[in-house]
């Protein structure tokens, strides 16, 4: 299973004789993943030369009077701070969701053999491969019969759900590395299996856990969709759709603004990203990949 | 490692061990089943966002889909998203990942760091920032013409003149770095002395790749594809950012007109007739993927 399986961290493989002996090979290697690389940053450097530029239009090009305005402009509590805390809502949310639901799911996945493991296994994760861009038009029509559009909470569980096969399967995965030793001496105590997972699994598998909640987490704050379908009213909804917004009534003219505002919402996720990848290497970044 | 069963007597004390699963299990059939099967039913009925057919929905059969095949958009739209799928996923982000990956085996380490968080960059951010992006680069007075014009060319309104070869292109920008990632784990596996063992039988690079390592990954090929088949068949937000799915439906992919029909023009159940046709095929591909890791595994 390559993308749910721990992959052994991508070690860069020193010179071999191959590439030692043939130094020309290497710079070309070398020249074509320069071209592709700056074909991939292309894009972002407007983004980043746009923000610091008052007079930004969609050209790249360097600021003649670079400043700070942009930012400035964009730091007040109805455009950035009120999205920026309801995007933390709803992402912690969905997180803690996921976590809770996931981490208990895993213990009898992990610990007991039993028939109803495979099958609900790779239910799940027959689960993962529905496009959730088209669950969304029963999940509105679901919604309004139920009176929960608009519902923080409901959109929440309604996320937390799209990611939790993907969850399960990580925590699981992390749950089989702990060693049953420990468990095996308080069960013999009398321990019950909860209190086992609670006071034993769950404080060893710390790390992995930090990196499903940072998976999920990561999932729900660039989610666009979901939020933009399902909270209705300017008040709940969080930036990745008042950035939308914003652009709708402002990008033709404000460009300058929308790249800072875009650059403020991305970094959370920017340092996430490097925190967890710097810890378990590529592990994390192909299941984080399975983006809907 | 199972537990000793001589620690847990008992059919009902075993059953009550898969009790912690059931929160799980509530949600993904409240949040997740449901859905699909109201779905499937709301695409026999005509159940609209408003007007008579809110309040009671009639039974009309197959009508939606029957509507599909003389309509005039779905045909198309179901055409561009194949041609998204293939050129974008299939095409771009398989392709240019492996590419990618195995440049990065022959190439020095910083140059491959480097570039390889670039690539990823573009696919850590939220989706709807990297869709803005996209829009700035690709418009009239963007970073592509500018490089155009420097090359002496007047380059075109992509955006409106070729939206779906500028969304193509975006969603390679966007999503190679799955692929990259996964086929940068797959080489790290092949042995090294097998390739090399090739090389002193004289095997040249390209036949090396072709008979060798290629062979060897396959099974990381056959997930791959899966999975950016699956990703891209749902993409919905780059598509709306950049063109709303103009100009004129050139660019309305089956995501963008189950949500056209069902939000703009209130016909959910045109909508959800759309969106489980979707539904279906990911449950198509879902099938072959489980099958897929399930030889993988035993």
């Amino acid at each position: 299973m390559t993308s749910l399986r721990r992959e052994p961290r991508f070690t860069e493989r020193r010179p071999t004789a191959v590439a030692g002996r043939r130094p020309r090979v290497r710079l070309a290697a070398n020249a074509a993943l320069a071209v592709i690389g700056m074909c991939f940053v292309l894009p972002l450097a407007w983004l980043l030369l746009a923000s610091v530029d008052p007079h930004a239009g969609y050209q790249t090009r360097w600021p003649q009077s670079p400043s700070f305005a942009n930012f400035a402009a964009v730091l007040t509590p109805e455009l950035l701070f009120v999205p920026l805390l309801n995007s933390l809502l709803l992402s912690a949310g969905t997180a803690v969701v996921n976590l809770a639901a996931s981490v208990l799911a895993a213990y009898p996945l992990s610990r007991y053999q039993s028939r109803f493991n495979k099958p609900f296994l790779y239910a799940i994760l027959f689960g993962t491969s529905l496009p959730v861009t088209a669950i969304m038009v029963p999940v509105y029509g679901l919604f309004v019969q139920l009176q929960l559009l608009d519902s923080m909470p409901a959109t929440i569980f309604f996320m937390a759900t799209t990611t939790l096969p993907m969850a399960i399967w990580m925590t699981k995965n992390f749950m089989d590395s702990v060693p049953l030793e420990l468990e095996e001496a308080a069960w013999m105590d009398g321990a019950s299996g909860l209190a086992t997972l609670r006071r034993i699994v769950v404080p060893l598998m710390r790390q992995g856990l930090g990196v499903v909640f940072i998976f999920v987490f990561i999932q729900a704050w660039g989610n666009f969709f979901v939020p933009f379908i399902l909270l209705l009213s300017t008040a709940k909804q969080p930036a990745a759709v008042s950035v939308f917004s914003f652009f709708g009534q402002h990008g033709a003219i404000a460009y300058g603004e929308l790249a800072a505002f875009s650059i403020l919402y991305s970094v959370p996720v920017l340092v996430l990203y490097t925190v967890v990848a710097r810890g378990s290497g590529s592990a994390f970044a192909l299941s984080g990949a399975m983006k809907g | 490692m199972p537990v000793p069963d001589s620690l847990h007597r008992g059919s009902l004390r075993r059953r009550f061990r898969l009790l912690p699963v059931v929160p799980s299990i509530l949600l993904l059939v409240l949040f997740m089943l449901a859905p699909v099967a109201w779905s499937f039913y709301a695409s026999f009925t005509n159940a609209a966002l408003s007007g008579k057919a809110a309040l009671n929905p009639q039974w009309i059969g197959l009508d939606n889909y029957a509507r599909m095949l003389t309509d005039s958009v779905f045909p198309l739209s179901a055409w561009l998203t194949v041609v998204f799928v293939a050129v974008s996923a299939i095409l771009g982000q398989n392709v240019l990942g492996l590419v990618i990956a195995l440049l990065m085996t022959k190439s020095g380490g910083a140059t491959a760091s480097l570039v390889g968080t670039a690539v990823i960059a573009s696919w850590v951010l939220p989706e709807i920032v990297a869709a803005f992006a996209a829009y700035a680069y690709f418009s009239q007075d963007g970073t592509l013409n500018q490089l155009l014009g420097m090359l002496g060319v007047y380059g075109a309104n992509w955006l409106y003149a070729f939206p779906m070869a500028a969304v193509i292109l975006a969603n390679v920008w966007r999503g190679t770095a799955f692929s990259m990632l996964v086929y940068r784990a797959a080489l790290a596996q092949v042995p090294r002395d097998i390739s090399e063992a090739a090389l002193m039988d004289g095997a040249r690079g390209w036949q090396r790749l072709a008979f060798i390592t290629l062979p060897i990954i396959r099974g990381s090929i056959a997930t791959n594809l899966m999975l950016v088949t699956l990703q891209t068949l749902a993409v919905f937000t780059l598509i709306w950012v950049m063109t709303a799915g103009g100009p004129s439906n050139a660019s309305t992919t089956l995501p963008v007109l189950a949500y056209q029909e069902a939000f703009k023009l209130g016909d959910i159940g045109y909508g959800t007739a759309i969106a489980s046709v979707l539904i279906l095929i990911g449950m198509v591909f879902g099938t072959v993927y489980v099958r897929l890791l399930r030889r993988a595994n035993s």
